[in-house]
């Protein structure tokens, strides 16, 4: 016990788990395979944690630093005393995950099949999604507006 | 802690999604499940809105889940480029185990998404997101058995109304640890952790209001902007959404009018007209459409009983039963989905004929079964007996 410790770093317990983890999963594969879409779901699998590890993340991490910059570079004289940064966030945010729950639709990439198995337009989704966003920005913008009214007014 | 029950509920749903097409009867998109098919069990027939409630909640909590997943992955992703990249062999393997957990979310999330809007070149859905599932919920389990002391342990760290009147100004970022999940070096918060909860929570609910109408019905359809049926071809009793419509499927006049029979096959053979149909006994029932895509749909249905028809081929104890449309297609039922009181070869909806998109001149409709079992324009039906008491096998088809 105390040598498996040692030399494998944690628990036996937590490497039964791990083994009985890698054995199904492993398990898994060979199920893939058997149906001929191996490469493909591998594929899949790998460009999935790229495009949220490598790309996603780094790109919407890098407008937030960006946003953040631009609101410290204000000077403190002109620096609102209701900061302003989560009320890009927000409504950013928002639409941003319907753009994701809905993207082959929004971006229309099966514009013409879509049409000819549901018998309506897949256009739709764009306008949808583009009244939405509006929406959401003003109605944050609205709200930025009410707390800086309030906020001045308690100041006074 | 909402994902510690969502996933459970996303990976059930999914279980039973995939029993509901009864691949045993051999309607089966993974023929190779193997030992992950060792749940599997002929699809029941009551209540009539059950694989409606089951996809519905699939695919709407699925969306409802993405802002939770990103906020999660949001939270921990400082860790991700730790370094030394392994301290142990432990270690290691945690980390490979971590990379099936994200990886696995993320695919199956995506997978999902593709398969509503009809994104298909990567190859097939099924196998993919099924067999994909079990190598995430092998990672899942393995996780949240490793971390849940360390839940409990932050959970308990700090309470919820404390935090709730907690705003910007009184917001600290914890205190680094080994293992734990803080960056090394946190930039100063520009958010309070009131504010994150309740943009995903609010999230959620936007993404659930903006998809549920497809599924729930009644005011909610008219805003379900993001659902993969926004809005419905069709007329008066048939406006209602559809699958595939006619004129995709190759379906033209010249198959479905006046000379259309029905052939219904069994011990003995019968072809039928549409009169000859409407002439039998009808009955009529509120049934669902429920598509895998999530979207649903209840109409009121008046048709024959397929158990009618099985008996008018001489059929005499149920067994399972072929179903073949004019454009080639084809699923198979099962014995009590032939004997269900309300399956039947639908002729009307809404008391007006079927429109073609709807599948005039004659659809089946199962109760509580996938919407692929609810075949259109049927040119065939090959019913079997089942095997009587100390029969090895089914007869099959008389043919």
């Amino acid at each position: 016990m105390k040598w498996i410790q040692k030399r494998y770093g944690a628990h036996p317990v937590h490497l039964l788990l791990m083994l009985a983890c890698l054995a199904i999963a492993a398990y898994a594969l060979t199920r893939i395979r058997d149906q001929g879409e191996l490469a493909v779901t591998v594929v899949i699998f790998a460009a999935a944690l790229v495009l949220h590890d490598l790309v996603g993340w780094p790109i919407y991490t890098w407008l937030d630093q960006l946003a953040q910059r631009i609101s410290l570079r204000q000077p403190d004289r002109r620096r609102p005393q209701v900061p302003w940064i989560n009320h890009l966030r927000a409504p950013a945010f928002i639409s941003g995950v319907l753009l994701i729950i809905a993207f082959p639709l929004i971006a229309q990439l099966k514009h013409s099949y879509y049409a000819a198995v549901s018998g309506v337009s897949e256009t739709a989704y764009l306008t949808h999604w583009l009244l939405v966003t509006a929406f959401l920005f003003i109605v944050s913008a609205a709200i930025y507006l009410v707390r800086v009214a309030v906020a001045r007014r308690d100041r006074s | 802690m909402v994902l510690l029950v969502g996933i459970p509920i996303e990976f059930i749903t999914g279980l039973l999604s995939y029993a509901a097409y009864d691949p045993k009867a051999g309607n089966d998109p993974n023929p190779a499940h193997g030992i992950f098919g060792f749940y599997l069990f002929d699809w029941f027939t009551e209540p009539s809105w059950a694989y409606r409630l089951i996809q519905g909640v699939h695919v709407i909590l699925g969306f409802a889940l993405v802002p939770v997943v990103l906020a999660k992955l949001w939270s921990v992703i400082p860790r991700l480029f730790e370094w030394p990249l392994w301290r142990s062999i432990a270690h290691l393997l945690e980390r490979v185990t971590l990379i099936m957990l994200v990886g696995g979310v993320v695919f199956e999330m995506l997978s999902g998404i593709f398969n509503i809007g009809y994104v298909y070149g990567y190859g097939s859905f099924y196998p993919g997101h099924f067999y994909g599932a079990w190598i995430f919920m092998a990672a899942f389990v393995v996780h949240v058995s490793l971390k849940l002391p360390k839940m409990v342990e932050s959970l308990r760290s700090r309470r919820l109304r404390t935090e709730l009147r907690t705003g910007l100004a009184g917001t600290q970022p914890e205190p680094y640890s080994e293992g734990g999940l803080v960056a090394l070096s946190p930039a100063a918060p520009t958010i309070s952790r009131r504010s994150v909860l309740a943009l995903v929570g609010g999230t959620s609910l936007v993404v659930v209001g903006l998809t549920a109408g497809q599924t729930v019905g009644g005011a909610l359809r008219r805003v379900a902007w993001f659902g993969n049926r926004y809005a419905s071809p069709g007329v008066g009793p048939n406006h209602f959404p559809v699958n595939h419509t006619a004129e995709e499927a190759g379906i033209g006049p010249d198959q479905t009018g006046s000379s259309w029979t029905l052939e219904v096959v069994g011990p003995s053979t019968v072809t039928l007209t549409r009169d000859q149909l409407l002439a039998m006994p009808q009955i009529t029932a509120d049934l669902p459409i429920a598509c895998t895509e999530g979207w649903s749909t209840t109409q009121r249905w008046t048709g024959v009983r397929l158990s009618d028809l099985a008996h008018k081929a001489g059929v005499a104890e149920f067994g399972p039963a072929t179903l073949e449309a004019l454009d080639g297609s084809g699923v198979i039922l099962t014995g009590s989905q032939v004997r269900a009181g309300e399956s039947m070869l639908a002729l009307k909806v809404n008391g007006a004929d079927l429109s073609l998109d709807h599948g005039y001149p004659a659809r089946v409709m199962i109760p509580a079964a996938p919407g692929n079992h609810n075949k259109k324009w049927m040119n065939r039906i090959v019913f079997q007996s089942a095997p009587g008491p100390g029969q090895a096998s089914a007869p099959g088809a008389a043919s």
